[in-house]
């Protein structure tokens, strides 16, 4: 029951590790890939740095999605930080679903460094599921409210 | 309270055109620690720089803010520029307004409204930022070479050449490569074996150079001038300190039914053997799996005839450790499976070949001696049809997308070797395109087409149907007449796509290199660090980063040489001080950490704590800063939150989220 709200400009956090997915962001921008300016990006050094918390933070500060991008499983550059990325994760996401924050309004993604094209087509899916989805009203502080 | 200074760049038109810089500069002037805000066309230049050198002076700036380009471009850049102005290099954070911004975006306003929030996420961090020291470790003053094909053969001579040690890895027997393989090589087409054998003699005989053949690298720690790697020594069965070479074992050896690997399979070889006759080192090994004494336990027919008594069947691998400051990666390459492309009948008639096994036909060493014939009843052929493209330019997924570079050469020059040697033979080729740039290559395609008469078609071939008579009919067609083409051929040859080595996945995962959707390993900076991986230490020599042909390939390795050399001519490195430390009032030891760090990173020792109302003797973790690679998979692991990142701290990062979010 998506209302299809033109003027909604979603609020959305993309972590990419430093190695593969933010290369990746680089290569989409020098490839002049376009993505909506809705995604800002935080560099981490590996997505395992990412903590549970400041994805809750995101969510709470008002953001209305939240993606998180890290090297192809087997390529992480500290050997195996995506793989507890992929565990914390996919917790973390079926407890905020439970909280009301729709699944897809969170993502784990696998960009490689040579990946610009890919980075470039998820973070449009991503911005599009998001305004399907309309604001995030679940999970944000009142007191944060502009 | 920190005194930031924010400087904007235009980087020409690349920022400027799409975002409204002056704005962006207004606006951080109002962000909290802000004293110093301006915009310059280029930051980096000279001119630039001395801004940046002369506001952390002036102002007396503890933070910078640069909002420029990518920092894995320009990061280094201002570091080491706020360094030389006596500002802790870690204090400059970098605001990617180019690629994740002005090139991505074309809306002005949208653009400068997400400038300006990247702005404040950056200026936010650098709030929070802390002087951090870079430490030093050791460079040990070796290098490996994994690979001993002409890339890294070519590395290796380069290294050794300027006075370091090298070791090469080799997974077959032999050291050679595919270069080995091959008859002739365009565009001069001189001998292969004549150009690679005084390289392969030279590797062995330089006394820095030590190889390993048939054997494989197991396992890799570390990181940059501190690499410690297993080697695994695959037992040979043969003592290579007391073999000969006199190669009378491969005589008389009665298993003689193996596949000849060298050969691609075109005949048979016996279970102890060398590849080949310019083998190096010039010792055979014993294939276990098709030796007779092994299988069965009756025969040893090779000990009985060694003069030398070199044969040694208790043998084992044997795991070679040692510490490397740098290593190159040249695994090369291999030719794509023909499986999934039934049109081209390659599994049904053994007249369909590739382009290396033609290779091999047209040797003198190989299957044939050098007889141009067809595998199926040795005649010799009357009409060859070559195929170009198959599986390279390949928009399905049986195949590949890359174009693999060399099959337009060589398939020029075996169609020119052929009609030039056997002037009767019709030679008839189907192409995509013809790609021949590079010094004389244009030349030598329009020798073979002027000169020789190969008959080019532009077109693709459907169907390779064989025929009761043993003729292959091809089905093609010519798109420049627009109209269907029958050839009835006696010989196919399939100029298949080139693929990285299947192992470098493998590899690529020990060295935590990484790779891309094809397999090829990625560069550092596709244009201005080519033979560097991102991971530091790690280098790339020939075609495991791309496709390319002998002299490209052989200039890539001097260019890894000379990077590795730069590594090794250092004595101690700097290393990267963003590392996890532990807060020991938080910390209670409860291993946490220590169980997810990659590296073995984090101890525990006991430390008296002492806080209001503390003081005690506890168990605390304790993080060795030089095996520290700064993932942060331990701060998230803390159930306390006492394990922090450095330069990455939690309080860091939430500023960003809530600077973004705000």
């Amino acid at each position: 029951m998506s209302i299809a709200n033109e003027s909604f400009r979603p609020k959305i956090v993309a972590f990419c590790c430093n190695w593969c997915s933010y290369a990746g962001a680089d290569l989409a921008g020098s490839s002049r890939l376009s993505y909506p300016a809705d995604v800002k990006i935080i560099r981490v050094p590996c997505s395992c740095r990412v903590n549970p918390m400041f994805i809750l933070r995101a969510f709470e500060r008002g953001a209305d999605g939240v993606i998180l991008c890290g090297c192809h499983p087997g390529d992480c550059h500290y050997t195996t930080g995506n793989y507890y990325t992929r565990r914390r994760m996919t917790l973390l996401f079926s407890m905020l679903d439970f909280l009301g924050v729709e699944n897809g309004r969170t993502r784990v993604e696998w960009v490689s460094a040579a990946e610009g094209v890919k980075f470039s087509a998820t973070m449009n899916e991503f911005v599009e599921t998001i305004r399907a989805l309309g604001p995030n009203v679940r999970l944000g502080d009142l007191r944060c409210r502009s | 309270m920190q005194r930031i200074g924010v400087f904007v760049c235009h980087c020409g038109s690349n920022i400027a055109a799409t975002v409204d810089v002056k704005k962006v500069v207004e606006l951080v002037r109002m962000e909290p620690g802000v004293v110093w805000a301006e915009d310059y066309p280029y930051m980096c230049s000279e001119a630039g720089q001395s801004r940046i050198a002369e506001a952390i002076r002036t102002q007396k700036l503890t933070g910078v803010v640069v909002c420029s380009c990518s920092p894995r471009m320009h990061e280094a850049t201002f570091r080491k520029c706020a360094e030389r102005s006596g500002l802790n290099p870690y204090m400059v954070e970098i605001a990617n307004i180019r690629e994740h911004c002005s090139w991505i975006h074309k809306n002005t306003e949208e653009a400068t409204e997400k400038a300006v929030i990247l702005a404040r996420a950056a200026i936010a961090k650098v709030n929070l930022n802390t002087p951090l020291q870079a430490g030093e470790s050791r460079v040990t003053k070796r290098a490996l070479v994994i690979g001993g094909g002409i890339a890294g053969i070519q590395t290796a001579l380069d290294i050794a050449d300027a006075g370091y040690e090298v070791d090469i890895v080799e997974k077959t027997p032999s050291i050679g490569g595919r270069m080995s393989q091959l008859d002739k090589t365009f565009p001069t087409l001189d001998c292969s074996a004549c150009i690679l054998t005084p390289k392969m003699v030279e590797a062995s005989a330089n006394e820095k150079i030590t190889l390993y053949t048939y054997s494989e690298v197991e396992k890799v720690s570390g990181f940059v001038g501190d690499f410690t790697v297993d080697i695994r020594k695959k037992a040979r069965s043969v003592d290579m300190s007391k073999c000969t070479g006199c190669g009378v074992c491969q005589e008389k050896c009665p298993s003689r039914k193996t596949p000849n690997e060298f050969n691609r399979g075109l005949n048979t070889r016996s279970a102890i053997y060398t590849p080949f006759a310019q083998a190096i080192p010039n010792v055979p090994v014993i294939d276990r799996e098709h030796c007779i004494k092994f299988q069965t336990g009756k025969c040893g027919v090779c000990a009985k005839v060694c003069q030398a008594g070199a044969i040694d069947y208790e043998q084992k691998d044997e795991i070679i450790t040692r510490k490397y400051g740098a290593i190159v990666v040249a695994t090369g390459f291999d030719m794509i499976k023909l499986d999934k492309y039934g049109e081209y009948a390659y599994e049904q008639s053994p007249d369909v070949i590739t382009s290396l096994e033609l290779e091999r036909i047209m040797n003198a060493a190989g299957p044939t001696k050098g007889h141009l014939e067809r595998m199926s009843d040795h005649r010799p052929p009357k009409n060859i049809v070559f195929i170009q493209c198959v599986g390279s330019r390949c928009a399905d997924e049986r195949g590949k997308s890359y174009c693999s570079k060399i099959c337009c050469m060589y398939t020029a020059k075996h169609a020119m070797l052929i009609r030039d040697k056997y002037p009767d033979v019709n030679v008839t080729v189907f192409y995509i395109d013809v790609r021949t740039p590079g010094k004389n290559f244009d030349e030598f395609y329009r020798r073979a087409v002027e000169e020789y008469h190969v008959n080019y078609i532009k077109g693709q071939v459907g169907k390779v149907t064989p025929q009761p008579d043993g003729t292959l009919l091809v089905h093609g067609v010519d798109l420049l007449d627009n109209h269907q083409v029958k050839i009835e051929a006696d010989m196919v040859v399939l100029a298949a796509a080139i693929e990285p080595n299947p192992d470098v996945r493998k590899i690529a995962t020990m060295l935590t290199a990484s790779i891309d959707t094809n397999n090829f390993l990625t560069e550092a900076h596709p244009k201005l660090r080519p033979v560097e991986s991102p991971t530091a230490g790690i280098f790339l020599s020939g075609v495991c980063q791309g496709p390319k042909d002998i002299p490209e390939t052989v200039s890539q390795a001097g260019a890894a040489a000379v990077k590795v050399i730069g590594l090794l001519a250092k004595d101690k490195l700097l290393t990267n001080p963003c590392t996890a430390k532990a807060d020991v009032l938080a910390c209670n030891g409860c291993s946490a950490c220590a169980n997810v760090c990659p590296y073995g990173a984090i101890s525990y020792e006991d430390q008296e704590v002492r806080a209001p109302g503390v003081r005690e003797i506890r168990r605390v973790a304790v993080v060795n800063s030089a095996l520290c690679q700064g993932c942060g998979a331990c701060t998230v692991a803390c159930p306390s939150g006492a394990m922090d990142l450095q330069g990455f701290s939690n309080r860091q990062m939430i500023a960003e989220v809530d600077a973004i979010c705000r």
